[in-house]
């Protein structure tokens, strides 16, 4: 391990990116995350890589589709006003089955909104805001450290399945500044790409890359092969953390930089006798259903803390089945909800379960 | 022990980069640290701003709803960050910028420093976030000189290292004064 350095969250994504092996860069700036473009604009043609700012978002991301098809590691990032404009383009290259990094870095919605952080992204990037049966396998780091790791880590299991991999994180986390501890050796996987259409060569047939097939047998059999892939992805790929689950009175659940809020109030209950766990889902989808189920019998609520105005509850509210009763807490327009101010919502829910 | 610190001023004061400071001087120590800068509206109207944390522990929350100490580097910074301080906290202001009338009025405790006038006198005002930095320093201990000194070696381009031995001079009658 190197040395550690301090490095704001968008520079580190973009550091990540090169050191994933990506050398090509296709994007729009947009606040709060323009920073990532500033970083690959110096550094990838540094490298012999492409960066190019495209006219639109709808430009960069078709261009990361053509990047892609080729068998290029390749990644786009935007803010939430850019990545509903580039959901077309994720559509196609799930159709297409091609690997493809995209980082959405959070700001508050809807319409242009505001630049301040936000969760609000949360049913565009997990339910699809494109069009069909498709999904994107989608990380949420909380802390710089791990945007460094989880971008890494996205490049691998775009290429593993063949899919779209984004990365969540929020406004703060992008601005915010920590140390970061690089490897000095990547855990990068090269997965051979005999799908690319990067000229014949010997192989004897040429490859075509589409998502277009009107004929509805193949074009099932296709969407069943889809399925059967995001039913492994579920199988594999699930992460999140747990702390101070066990002996919970409430378990909150949260990802990214509310759930390092939670982390702190963990503390302050602990001072008054109340015992809070924190559910942290790592990936928010695949969705870890089940470990979060099985603390239904044990705790008294569940409360969703977001930065939205109830998104991903849906999702605990899946998990827990009835089982339990769910809670949600949300602040909008880039208000950060204060420690005291969840307590207090802890507290209140505890009374009335106590009932 | 975790130091809680926003630190706040016009774009131009310094008051971003005097954050970095403290955290990677922080770093150097081995301490957790996390530096959060106002990108939104607030960075108009004179109240730029850094959330600021320097701690033993794991950061949790890097975003501030109070802190322990506000350092004001202009009026109304002091004005909107008065009450963002705990009771038992305290304010770090730079006198030349906020006059001692509007000072006594708080309720907080106030430490000052004319780090400006100083800063002039010293060649540049850009040096009075070193000032209020030796400051900072003098009363909470919370970092080395050394430390400081260091990080400015890492932080600062190449070129502009000439400066450093006028910054630790501004240092060191921060934490004299």
């Amino acid at each position: 391990m190197s040395e550690k350095v301090l490095m704001k969250g968008n520079d580190v994504i973009a550091e990540a990116c090169i050191r994933a092996g990506c050398l090509h860069y296709f994007g729009y700036p947009i606040t709060p995350q323009t920073e990532i473009s500033h970083y690959l604009a110096k550094r990838l043609p540094e490298l012999g890589g492409t960066f190019l700012q495209a006219e639109s978002e709808i430009a960069a991301i078709n261009m990361v589709y053509g990047a892609s098809a080729v068998g290029a590691r390749v990644m786009t990032s935007s803010s939430s006003p850019g990545i509903s404009l580039k959901q077309e383009g994720f559509s196609y290259i799930a159709g297409a089955e091609l690997p493809a990094v995209v980082i959405d870095v959070v700001r508050c919605g809807p319409g242009l909104g505001g630049i301040l952080p936000g969760q609000c992204d949360y049913f565009q990037v997990t339910k699809g805001g494109g069009h069909g049966d498709y999904r994107n396998i989608v990380l949420a780091p909380n802390s710089v450290q791990e945007l460094y790791e989880l971008t890494v880590e996205s490049f691998n299991l775009a290429d593993k399945y063949r899919m779209l991999c984004m990365v969540m994180a929020d406004g703060s986390m992008g601005q915010m500044m920590e140390a970061v501890q690089f490897k000095d050796k990547e855990d990068i996987t090269v997965y051979d790409k005999p799908w690319a259409t990067n000229g014949m060569g010997n192989r004897g047939h040429s490859n075509f890359i589409t998502s277009v097939n009107v004929n509805p047998d193949e074009l099932e059999k296709t969407n069943l092969r889809l399925q059967a892939k995001y039913r492994l992805v579920e199988k594999n790929e699930i992460r999140y953390e747990e702390i101070n689950c066990e002996n919970a009175d409430i378990i909150v659940v949260s990802y990214g930089t509310t759930s390092r809020i939670i982390k702190n109030v963990i503390k302050k209950a602990k001072k008054i006798g109340i015992n809070v766990g924190l559910f942290r889902p790592i990936t928010l989808w695949p969705y870890p259903y089940e470990a979060l189920a099985k603390h239904t019998d044990k705790v008294k609520a569940f409360l969703s803390v977001e930065l939205s105005a109830g998104q991903m509850i849906e999702d605990v509210r899946l998990a827990v089945n009835g089982k339990s009763n769910c809670y949600f807490y949300g602040r909008m327009g880039g208000h950060i909800p204060a420690q005291q101010e969840l307590l207090d919502e802890i507290i209140r829910i505890l009374k009335k379960e106590d009932k | 022990m975790q130091y809680e610190i926003i630190i706040a001023g016009f774009g131009g004061q310094g008051v971003l980069s005097a954050g970095r400071l403290l955290v990677y001087a922080g770093m150097l120590e081995g301490k957790h640290v996390s530096w959060l800068p106002s990108y939104g509206p607030e960075m108009r109207g004179g109240t730029a701003n850094c959330h600021v944390i320097i701690s033993d522990e794991e950061v949790g929350s890097p975003i501030l709803n109070f802190a322990d100490i506000a350092i004001c580097m202009n009026l109304p910074s002091f004005d909107k960050f008065e009450t963002f301080v705990r009771d038992d906290g305290f304010i770090l202001c730079d006198t030349s910028m906020v006059s001692s009338e509007k000072i006594s009025e708080t309720k907080r405790k106030v430490y000052g420093i004319d780090a400006t006038t100083k800063a002039i006198e010293l060649g540049n005002k850009a040096f009075a976030n070193i000032f209020i930095i030796g400051k900072l320093l003098q009363i909470t201990k919370i970092l080395r000189p050394e430390s400081i000194e260091k990080a400015l070696y890492d932080v600062l381009p190449e070129k502009k290292h000439y400066l450093i031995p006028i910054e630790m001079e501004a240092l060191k009658m921060g934490l004299s004064n």
